[in-house]
C-alpha cells in the first residue's frame, strides 16, 4: 500500500515536544561562545532630520564594549532597494546619521555591543538622540500629494506605477456599473519566534551566520553583497524557525549588521529583538488602498471589472513594491469577465516597510473580486451563490488565460462552490437567517460566500526549480538535502514519505536536512506555497533517479539484467522479477560503493489551487459584534501527499484569514506613531474567537508535476478573509449595509447600521 | 522589554511588608501577581528600585465571612476567589467576574488588592467592587483605616492610598441570592472590556450599577442608580448611563460608540440582574 496520501505523524514532533525547538536563540553552537549582545537605538520618531546622535553616556554605560553610530560605520553603502528599477535614492541607510532623515519609527540610528543582553537595553536608553520632526506621511493618499516628500533626492513618494487607466468607456456596455473604495488593510505577520541572527567569524576567514529565515540561500547572497564580501566567504544556517508567513524571506539589514559588528568587535555577537521591536522592525502585509468598479446585467452577467490599487510600501520600498504586479495579474480571480483592468501605484510612507504575508498580492486580488461580487449581486437583487456560478470559467483541463494575464492550469469552480454549499447546508442557512429577519432579533445571522484561485510555485527568484540530495547509507538509512526551508509546515515528514514510497526505507530512517548554505549551497526556499510541488517533486524525482542508478550496480554485482530486476520495497532494495527477497538492498549497494544522487526539478509553470469558504457569522446588531460560527471550505490544492499536514495548512490559513477580516490592524497616528505596537494592542486570532472549522474535501491533480501537487500554505487565507467579511456585511444587509471595511470590528458595524438606517445606504 | 536594576524584597507578613515600604520610600513597589507592574516594567513606564513582593504573605490570602460582610484578604488571586465556594453562595457577582478577567494564566497570578491598587479605568474586579460598594482596608505605619471604594479610585492610575500603605482587605456586603449581571464587551474572549457594565441588587434593596472603561477610573453609573431609585424602568435608567462619564476614544471605541454601549450594557446588565433574560457573556462561543 502507498505510504502517500495517509496521515503520517510527523516526525519533527518528537524532539519539539520533548527537548523543544532550536531558535536561533537557544542556540549553544561553541562557536558563539562569549558572544556580545546587540542592542539597536530606533527612532522614536516616524519622520525627521536627526540633529543629533551622543553616545558618549552609552560609552560608559556598565558592560558596553563599543557603541557605533553613523560615524563609526567605516565603508559600509547604504543597502540599495531589491528591485533593480526602483530609484537608488530609496536606499537605506545602516544608522541614519546627523543630518540625515529618520523615515519610519524603528529606523536605526545607533547599535550597543555588550557582555550582557539586559546591559544593553540599559546602555541604549542612554543614547541621545534628537530629531528634529517633519510631517509623517500616513497612508497613501497623503503620500499621493507629495506634499511632504520622503527622500527629496528621488522628488516623489511614488515608488512605482504598473497599468494605465481604464479606457472612459470601459463600462459603456453595461447597464448595472458599482463602484467602491475598500481597504485591504496592513497587518502584522506577528510570527511567535521574532527576528533573531547571530555570526562568528572563523580563523579561515568566513563568517557563519545563523538566523532565522525562509531561505538561507537567499539571505547568504544578499547579506554578502550588502557587506561587499566574497559570497563563498558566508556560511549561513537556519536552525528552528519559528513561523515567517512571508515576514522571514529575504535578509534583513539586521542580520547582515550583526556579521558586520561580529567582524569589527572581534568577537561573536548574537541579536534578539522584542517583540514591541517586531511589530515596528520587522516587514509587514497587505497594505492596499483598492477601488472596484464591477458593471454587467440585470440577468447576472458581468461585463467588465476594474481594480485600481494604492500600494503603502512603507518608509524603503522592499518586496512589497511589486506584490501589486500579482494582485494585478489574478484580478480576474475565478471568472470569465470580457473586460478586466488592473493598474497600481505604489507610495513610499513612513510606516515599517511592507513585504509578502500569506498569500503576497493574491489574497488582495481576491478580496477584491469577491467584493465586487457580492456589491453587484446586491445592486441586482440576486443570490451572490447565483452570481458567482453565472460568472465562473467553465471547468477546465487545459490551460485557461483570464482577461487579466494569467494562465491557470485546471480548476473546476462550480464544483468547488456547489461542493461548499451542500456542506454548509445552504439552502437551510438561507431559511433560519430569514426568520430571524422576519423575527427582528438582535442576533442576526450572516452568511459569506468566497470563491478563490491563487497561483503557487511562481517564480520567487529561484524559477520554478528545485534540489534535492538522496544518499542511502550501508546502515540503511538514508539522508535528503532540500533546498526549501521548513519553518513549521513539515517537510521533513513529508519529503520522507516521498522518499520511502520509491524506496521502502521506512520514513523513521529518513532524515531531511535544509537551511546551510555550506551543505547545500543552491535552494529557493519556503514561501510561495512552492515546496511540495517543486521541492517535494525534487525529493520524488532524487528517489526515482537512485533506483536507477542502483538497478546498474545491482545488475553488475547480481550479474543479472537490469530489466529483470525490481524494486523490492519491503526489503528495501532490488530483486529479481517474480522472486522478492533474492536480490539486493540499498544498504548494501551503499556499502559496496556511496550511493548518492543530486537532482533538480523544474516544473514547466506554476499551479493554480482554488476553493470555496462558506462562512457564517451571528451578529449582535445592537452592538455591532459579529462573531463566527462556522467556517466551511473545499481547498482543491490537486494530489494531497499528506492530509494531516494538508489540513493543518488549511487550518492555520482560515484562522489568520479571520485575524485580518474582523480583527487585525496595524494602525499609526497623524504623527505616524504606531498605535498597535504590543500583543495587548494587536489582536491576533485566537482559538477563543474560532468556530471547528469543517473542511470538504476536493483535489484536481495539476499536471505540472508528477506528484499532482499544487500549493495549500496560502490557501486558507485568501479564501476565508473575504467569506468572514462578506459574512459580516450579509448578517446586516437587511438593515441597508452594503459594505463594512476590514476588520470589521463592532464599532464599523454598529456605524454602519446607523448610517444605513439614517437612509443613507453606505 | 527589560526592565531597568531593581532590588528585592520578599516579606512574610503585614508588618514586614509596611516595614519595608517604610524603609525604603516612593522609589519601592509592592508586588503582588506582577500581571499589570511586570509589564509596565518591561516597557520602563514604571522604574521601582525596590520591589516588595507580598505574593507569600498568607495573612493576606483569604475569602471568610465576617459579620454581614465577605471579608476578601488582598493578595487573593483571582482563580481562588473564582473558586471559592465563600464567595459564590454570599457574593456571587465576584467569583462570576473574577473568571471573566484574561485568561487562566492571568486569573492564577493576579490578586484582588493588585487589580484594585493598580486603579486600570478597564478593570473588571474593580468595576464589580465598586458596584457592590466594598470597602477597602489599608495598613501602614499609622496602622489600619477603611476607605469607601467609591472614594478610592482618585484619577488614571491614582488612588486615595497614602504613602507607606498598602492594601489588606476588601469588604463587600453580602448579597446572596440578590440579583446581579455582568457585561463585558471585547474583541476577544480573553481581552480587557472595551466597556463593562456591573449590575447588582443590594442587601439594602438598592442597586448598584458601575461601569468600566467609561473615564479616567471606574465609575458609578450615578444617574441609573438614581433613576431606578425613583422607580424609573430598565430601559429609561439604562438610557443614562452615559451621564456624567468621560469615555477616551482609541481604535477600539470611540466617545459616541462607548457611549452607546453603556447604555446597552447597563440595561442588559440590569434584565440580567432582575431575572429577565439570560447573561450573554458566553457572546463567542454561541453557537
Ligand atoms: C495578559 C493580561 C490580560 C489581562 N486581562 C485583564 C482583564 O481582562 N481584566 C482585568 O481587569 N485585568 C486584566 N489583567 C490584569 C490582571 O488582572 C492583573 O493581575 C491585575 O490588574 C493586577 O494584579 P496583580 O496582583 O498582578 O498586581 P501587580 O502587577 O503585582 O501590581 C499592580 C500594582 O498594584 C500595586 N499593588 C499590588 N498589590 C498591592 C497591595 N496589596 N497594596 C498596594 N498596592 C499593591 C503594585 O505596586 C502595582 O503598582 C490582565 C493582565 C494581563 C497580563
Amino acid at each position: 500500500m502507498s505510504i502517500l496520501g495517509t496521515r503520517v505523524v510527523r516526525t519533527e514532533d518528537p524532539l519539539f515536544l520533548t527537548r523543544g525547538a532550536v531558535y536561533t536563540d537557544d542556540l549553544t553552537d561553541e562557536r558563539l561562545t562569549g558572544a556580545l549582545h546587540a542592542t539597536f537605538v530606533r527612532s522614536t520618531v516616524a519622520h525627521g532630520t536627526v540633529t543629533e546622535v551622543d553616545a558618549s553616556a552609552a560609552r560608559e554605560a556598565p558592560g558596553v564594549v563599543a557603541v557605533y553610530t553613523a560615524e563609526d560605520l567605516g565603508d559600509l553603502q547604504p543597502v540599495p532597494p531589491p528591485l533593480p528599477f526602483l530609484d537608488a535614492g530609496f536606499s537605506r541607510p545602516w544608522l541614519v546619521p546627523v543630518g540625515g532623515r529618520v523615515h519610519f519609527v524603528g529606523d536605526l540610528v545607533a547599535v550597543v555591543l555588550t557582555e550582557e543582553r539586559y546591559q544593553g537595553e540599559d546602555a541604549a536608553e542612554a543614547v541621545v538622540v534628537d530629531v528634529d520632526p517633519l510631517p509623517a506621511v500616513v497612508g497613501t493618499a497623503a503620500a499621493a500629494t507629495d506634499e511632504t516628500v520622503l527622500f527629496p533626492e528621488v522628488g516623489t513618494n511614488k515608488v512605482a506605477a504598473f497599468g494605465e487607466p481604464a479606457p472612459d468607456d470601459f463600462f459603456a456596455d453595461c447597464e448595472v456599473v458599482v463602484t467602491r473604495a475598500i481597504a485591504n488593510q496592513r497587518v502584522a505577520a506577528a510570527p511567535l519566534e521574532t527576528r533573531a541572527a547571530s555570526a562568528a567569524w572563523g580563523e579561515d576567514g568566513r563568517v557563519t551566520i545563523w538566523c532565522t529565515n525562509q531561505g538561507a540561500q537567499q539571505a547568504k547572497g544578499q547579506i554578502a553583497g550588502w557587506l561587499g564580501l566574497d559570497a563563498e566567504k558566508v556560511h549561513l544556517i537556519t536552525p528552528d524557525v519559528g513561523g515567517g508567513f512571508g515576514a522571514k524571506i529575504g535578509a534583513d539589514q539586521e542580520y547582515a549588521f550583526v556579521a558586520w559588528l561580529a567582524q569589527q568587535a572581534g568577537r561573536p555577537v548574537r541579536w534578539t529583538e522584542s517583540r514591541s521591536e517586531n511589530m515596528t522592525g520587522m516587514l509587514q502585509g497587505r497594505a492596499q488602498d483598492q477601488v472596484i468598479t464591477i458593471g454587467g446585467d440585470r440577468d447576472g452577467t458581468v461585463k467588465a471589472y476594474s481594480l485600481v490599487v494604492q500600494q503603502d510600501c512603507g518608509a524603503y520600498p522592499r518586496i512589497g513594491t511589486v506584490l501589486p504586479t500579482l494582485t494585478m495579474l489574478m484580478a480576474a480571480a475565478v471568472y470569465d469577465i470580457p473586460k478586466v483592468h488592473a493598474q497600481a501605484t505604489c507610495y513610499a510612507t513612513n510606516g515599517t516597510s511592507i513585504g509578502a504575508y500569506r498569500g503576497a498580492g493574491r489574497p488582495e486580488a481576491t478580496a477584491a473580486a469577491e467584493r465586487a461580487m457580492d456589491l453587484f449581486a446586491a445592486e441586482i437583487g440576486m443570490d451572490p451563490a447565483d452570481v458567482r456560478r453565472k460568472n465562473f470559467i467553465p471547468a477546465f483541463t487545459e490551460p485557461f488565460t483570464t482577461a487579466s494575464g494569467a494562465t491557470y492550469d485546471s480548476g473546476d469552480y462550480t464544483a468547488a462552490l456547489d461542493r461548499v454549499l451542500e456542506a454548509a447546508g445552504y439552502a437551510d442557512l438561507r431559511a433560519e437567517q430569514a426568520r430571524r429577519r422576519e423575527r427582528g432579533d438582535a442576533r442576526q445571522l450572516g452568511i459569506g460566500i468566497s470563491a478563490y484561485v491563487e497561483i503557487t510555485g511562481a517564480d520567487s527568484g529561484h524559477g520554478t526549480s528545485e534540489n534535492a540530495e538522496l544518499e542511502v547509507h550501508p546502515d540503511g538509512t538514508a539522508t535528503v538535502l532540500t533546498g526549501t526551508s521548513p519553518h513549521g509546515q513539515g517537510h521533513a515528514t513529508t519529503w520522507a514519505m516521498l522518499a520511502s514510497e520509491q524506496l521502502g526505507i521506512p520514513v523513521e530512517k529518513i532524515t531531511v536536512l535544509h537551511g546551510d548554505t555550506d551543505r547545500i549551497p543552491d535552494g529557493g526556499g519556503t514561501m510561495g506555497s512552492r515546496s511540495l510541488q517543486q521541492g517535494g517533486a525534487a525529493v520524488h524525482q532524487a528517489a526515482v533517479e537512485l533506483v536507477e542508478v542502483a538497478r546498474k550496480r545491482a545488475a553488475e554485482l547480481l550479474e543479472a539484467n537490469p530489466d529483470d530486476l525490481e524494486v523490492d520495497l519491503a526489503n528495501a532494495g532490488l530483486s529479481v522479477k517474480g522472486t522478492p527477497g533474492t536480490g539486493i538492498t540499498w544498504a548494501q549497494l551503499a556499502a559496496d560503493e556511496q550511493l548518492i544522487v543530486q537532482t533538480t526539478f523544474t516544473a514547466n509553470a506554476p499551479t493554480f489551487p482554488f476553493g470555496a469558504h462558506v462562512a457564517v457569522v451571528e451578529t449582535d446588531v445592537e452592538s455591532g459584534k459579529a462573531v463566527v460560527t462556522r467556517l466551511v471550505t473545499v481547498d482543491d490544492a490537486g494530489t494531497i501527499i499528506n492530509p494531516l499536514l494538508a489540513e493543518g495548512q488549511r487550518h492555520g490559513g482560515i484562522a489568520q484569514g479571520v485575524g485580518q477580516a474582523l480583527l487585525e490592524e496595524i494602525l499609526y497616528d497623524e504623527d505616524g506613531n504606531p498605535q498597535t505596537s504590543t500583543f495587548a494592542d494587536y489582536p491576533f486570532v485566537s482559538a477563543t474567537e474560532l468556530p471547528s472549522f469543517e473542511l470538504v474535501e476536493m483535489a484536481t491533480p495539476t499536471p505540472m508535476n508528477p506528484l499532482g501537487a499544487k500549493g495549500i500554505g496560502e490557501a486558507g487565507t485568501i479564501g476565508s478573509t473575504p467569506a468572514v467579511q462578506s459574512a459580516v456585511v450579509d448578517s446586516v444587509a437587511h438593515l441597508g449595509v452594503r459594505h463594512v471595511d476590514m476588520p470589521a470590528t463592532s464599532m464599523r458595524v454598529w456605524k454602519a447600521i446607523r448610517e444605513a438606517q439614517k437612509g443613507s445606504t453606505n | 522589554m527589560i526592565p531597568s536594576q531593581f532590588d528585592y524584597v520578599r516579606v512574610s507578613t503585614v508588618d514586614e511588608a509596611v516595614a519595608a515600604l517604610a524603609e525604603h520610600g516612593e522609589d519601592a513597589k509592592i508586588l503582588a501577581g506582577g500581571h499589570s507592574l511586570l509589564p509596565i516594567m518591561k516597557l520602563r513606564l514604571a522604574v521601582p528600585t525596590v520591589l516588595i513582593d507580598i505574593s507569600g504573605v498568607e495573612e493576606l490570602n483569604y475569602v471568610r465571612v465576617d459579620g454581614d460582610h465577605v471579608a476578601i484578604g488582598a493578595a487573593t488571586r483571582h482563580h481562588d476567589l473564582e473558586k471559592s465556594e465563600v464567595a459564590q453562595a454570599e457574593v456571587p457577582l465576584l467569583p462570576h467576574v473574577a473568571a471573566r478577567v484574561g485568561d487562566p494564566q492571568v486569573r492564577h497570578r493576579g490578586t484582588l488588592g493588585g487589580t484594585v491598587a493598580h486603579c486600570d479605568p478597564a478593570s473588571d474586579l474593580p468595576t464589580a467592587l465598586l458596584a457592590l460598594g466594598a470597602t477597602v482596608v489599608v495598613a501602614g505605619p499609622g496602622g489600619r483605616r477603611e476607605i469607601p471604594i467609591t472614594e478610592f479610585f482618585l484619577g488614571f492610575f491614582e488612588t486615595a492610598m497614602e504613602e507607606g500603605e498598602l492594601i489588606v482587605e476588601l469588604r463587600v456586603p453580602r448579597t446572596g441570592a440578590g440579583g446581579w449581571g455582568y457585561e463585558k464587551f471585547t474583541r476577544r474572549e480573553n481581552d480587557w472590556p472595551i466597556v463593562a457594565a456591573a449590575a447588582v441588587h443590594l442587601p439594602d434593596g438598592s442597586v448598584g450599577v458601575a461601569l468600566a472603561n467609561m473615564g479616567g477610573v471606574v465609575l458609578k453609573a450615578a444617574a441609573v442608580e438614581a433613576a431606578l431609585a425613583e422607580g424609573k424602568s430598565i430601559e429609561e435608567a439604562a438610557e443614562l448611563a452615559a451621564e456624567g462619564t468621560s469615555p477616551s476614544s482609541d481604535m477600539h471605541a470611540d466617545v459616541e460608540y462607548r457611549s452607546h454601549l453603556a447604555r446597552l450594557l447597563t440595561k442588559r446588565a440590569l434584565k440580567v440582574a432582575a431575572g429577565e433574560t439570560e447573561a450573554s457573556t458566553a457572546e463567542s462561543t454561541a453557537a
